[in-house]
């Protein structure tokens, strides 16, 4: 069956800017009915002024493409990207301001997990009420019920308004009802991002055995390992338009995570644009530098002596801050996690409130050669996430070339994760392999 | 905007998504299929409504008869108000009853979009539905306060009239006039959040407006037409009339009434209408 389950045509939404974000208010309105025939007479007598563009923005553009049913499309793209609206448009909570879509089949669409929950209501009420808000009908969820339930884990809490529900709990019940969405395309937004990593495993596998059955899915994230895992096509978008949709799901997420042609491939960021303000810690810079604190470019020996720098700026000291990076490689598989408060609590290095500038040596001769990414992270302990990875933190890449090892018989790139060098010694050997026998004998 | 065509695409639906253009007929076919989540979300709101309070759906009776023994005590007994010959409770309460059927329903629907924000920018249902849904809530509060209606009226040995029959339309006026304007402000609710400022206002000067304290007969006849502009002043009779007997229906001030009424909700349909596809952007 190769028919079209989802067809976009040329869609583009154009969002005016503050009017979005701030309310009018009626006197604001009067003021500007009122003001209305001195403009026409402004406009007639005078120049025109010029409408100012800045205040539009297309957040789509010429957006245009099919999708056959059975297909798991991912749509990924950097914040601003139009991913959201997209969706939003595709699932009719708003309308594009021209172009059209034609979608073929039911759609049952995932902007947010647990949506409309009443926190009065019980498991079992709300269990219903999302499930109808969700475009199910009843006899649908009172088959799915017990399914629904099990799935969830909360059969004992059921009759407990879901506002004593601990977080974890109300996120399973909530995804527990998404899930048995059954309708013929599936548009999702972001919802494995919550939860546990135990319970994201359980939602991707879900997930996985949702689009086995056949089923259109449209599949925003940023977790790329998930679109990985699950799509077979996979859709980018920058600035409102596509950038690249292909099948080829490996080597466009890579390109993507790398940034493959813009300007971040670079061995140090800095906060330009006044981004993540944080009173327990805003970064203002991340980079690679030398033993002499200069910063360094990429390629990079992999023989070097090479630190890790973090700048950044505390304006309230809290003693659950946990500064660090994550190593990733190329193919996106995570190295290691690092961050400062890493050894005994007497060596870690101050944060107090202030300019803070942290320091880490990268490990020499570790990792194998190939480009790396490092990605800033920072915490308050286990309470909330200041820079998250895979959440638009602050990254920079490191391209490690040469250097493997002072050997002659090492000069190329050997298979692995890891290039170490390791110590090889030679210790007083066994006179003969009988002596070999009778000492494992002994 | 948005059309649904059934297509007989091996059953599939098409569902067509474009820009709107111009103005619209309402969508009764959607509608009608989201009927069981409208029937969700009056569930929902009549289940939450009195939640973790300590009188629960008593608030039901109280509120119209706490205002009724205020205005037999100021009106009644102070002010000497004329009562169309029953007794002034009796006469106040049974307009009261419409009254904050019709105010209750006003504010739920001027609020239901602001309120129902976190529904409408994440799922795709007909809009309409919210406001519909809050309206029929009321409905609930308004039986439980009837049955006070019809225990008082035993113990006023007032007969009960074949007459009784006409109060569902009479309910159903009253809904349909709170739906007419509370879709004006409802819709105007998401771009300006004066409403919510301005409602208790207008409510409160609409009650004035509306024969609930003092019978209509007392304005001069000539500025009954004025009178019937205003729905709820027919609806107010016309409860009075079925249950009490008193007078008789002005059939020209209801006429007046059922086309101010009309037009009310033609025009909050329209406008609702024109500011759906909005809605999501700015609320």
């Amino acid at each position: 069956m190769s028919e079209t389950a989802i067809r976009v045509e040329n869609i583009g939404k154009l969002y005016r800017l503050g009017s979005s974000k701030k309310y009018s208010t009626l006197r604001e309105s009067i003021m500007q009915t009122l003001g209305a025939p001195r403009r026409v007479w402004n406009r007639l007598s005078g120049p025109k002024a010029a409408p100012k563009p800045e205040e539009w923005l297309w957040a789509l553009r010429n957006i245009g493409f099919e999708v056959k049913r059975g297909e798991l499309v991912g749509v990924i793209g950097r914040n601003g990207a139009g991913k959201s609206t997209l969706l939003k448009v595709l699932s009719r909570i708003t309308t594009p301001t021209e172009g059209f879509a034609d979608i073929t089949g039911r759609v049952g669409s995932l902007l947010e997990v647990g949506t409309g929950f009443h926190p009065e209501l019980t498991g079992r009420e709300n269990i219903y009420l999302n499930g109808a808000i969700l475009g199910m009908h009843r006899a649908e969820i009172a088959r799915k019920f017990d399914e629904i339930v099990a799935f969830s884990d909360v059969e004992r809490f059921l009759d407990t308004p879901v506002k004593h529900y601990s977080s974890g709990m109300y996120m399973r019940l909530a995804f527990a009802v998404a899930a048995h969405i059954e309708t013929e395309i599936l548009m999702v937004d972001e919802v494995l991002s919550v939860g546990d990593a135990e319970f994201q495993k359980k939602c991707l596998g879900k997930m996985g055995e949702v689009t086995r059955a056949g089923r259109t899915v449209l599949f925003v994230s940023h977790n790329l390992n998930a679109v990985e895992q699950l799509c077979n096509r996979v859709i980018m978008l920058e600035g409102g338009r596509i950038k690249t949709d292909s099948k080829d799901v490996r080597s466009v997420l890579t390109g993507y995570l790398f940034g493959a042609d813009d300007d971040d491939n670079t061995t140090s960021w800095v906060n330009s644009k006044g981004q993540p303000a944080n009173p327990c810690f805003t970064p203002q810079r991340f980079a690679l530098v030398d033993s002499e604190g200069r910063e360094v470019r990429n390629p990079i020996r992999n023989d070097a002596d090479l630190w890790v720098e973090i700048d950044g700026e505390i304006e309230q000291a809290d003693t659950s801050l946990c500064i660090g990076y994550v190593l990733t490689s190329h193919e996106g598989q995570v190295l290691y996690w690092t961050y400062h408060t890493d050894q005994r609590q007497s060596d870690w290095p101050n944060t107090t409130r202030g300019p803070v500038r942290l320091r880490s040596k990268f490990p020499k001769q570790l990792v194998n050669e190939g480009n790396y990414r490092l990605e800033l992270m920072a915490s308050l302990h286990f309470r909330e996430w200041i820079l998250e990875p895979g959440n638009n933190a602050p990254h920079i890449t490191l391209v490690i070339q040469g250097g493997l090892s002072d050997s002659p018989y090492w000069m190329q790139m050997r298979p692995g994760l890891l290039a170490p060098v390791l110590d090889w010694q030679s210790v007083e050997a066994p006179k003969s392999a009988e002596d070999i026998i009778s000492a494992r004998n002994r | 905007m948005l059309k649904s065509i059934a297509a007989s695409h091996g059953e599939l639906r098409v569902t067509h998504i474009q820009p709107r253009r111009g103005l619209r007929v309402l969508d009764f076919r959607s509608l009608w299929e989201y009927r069981e989540l409208l029937y969700f979300f009056c569930w929902r709101d009549i289940k939450v409504r009195y939640k973790q309070t300590a009188l629960g759906a008593t608030w039901a009776l109280l509120q119209p008869f706490m205002t009724m023994v205020i205005f037999s005590v100021i009106f009644g007994r102070f002010a000497k108000m004329p009562s169309d010959g029953v007794p002034y409770p009796i006469f106040a309460y049974c307009g009261l009853l419409p009254w904050q059927l019709f105010a209750f329903a006003l504010s739920e629907t001027s609020n239901s979009l602001v309120g129902n924000a976190h529904l409408i920018t994440k799922v795709y249902f007909p809009r309409l539905l919210v406001p519909v849904a809050g309206l029929l809530t009321g409905l609930v509060d308004f039986a439980i306060a009837f049955v006070l209606l019809i225990a008082m009226m035993f113990y006023y040995h007032l007969p009960i009239r074949s007459s009784i029959l006409v109060i569902p339309f009479l309910l159903l006026f009253a809904i349909v006039s709170s739906l007419g304007v509370g879709l004006w402000l409802s819709a105007l609710s998401v771009k300006y959040r004066d409403v919510r400022h301005v409602l208790p206002f207008i409510t409160q000067f609409w009650l004035y407006a509306t024969p609930v304290a003092y019978p209509s007969s007392l304005i001069p006849h000539k500025w009954r037409f004025l009178m019937g502009i205003n729905p709820m002043s027919g609806v107010v009779e016309g409860f009075r009339w079925a249950l009490l007997g008193t007078a008789h229906v002005d059939l020209g001030l209801m006429a007046v009434s059922v086309v101010s009424v009309l037009l009310l909700l033609a025009g909050g349909l329209a406008y609702f209408d024109r500011m759906e596809e909005t809605f999501a952007d700015l609320v």
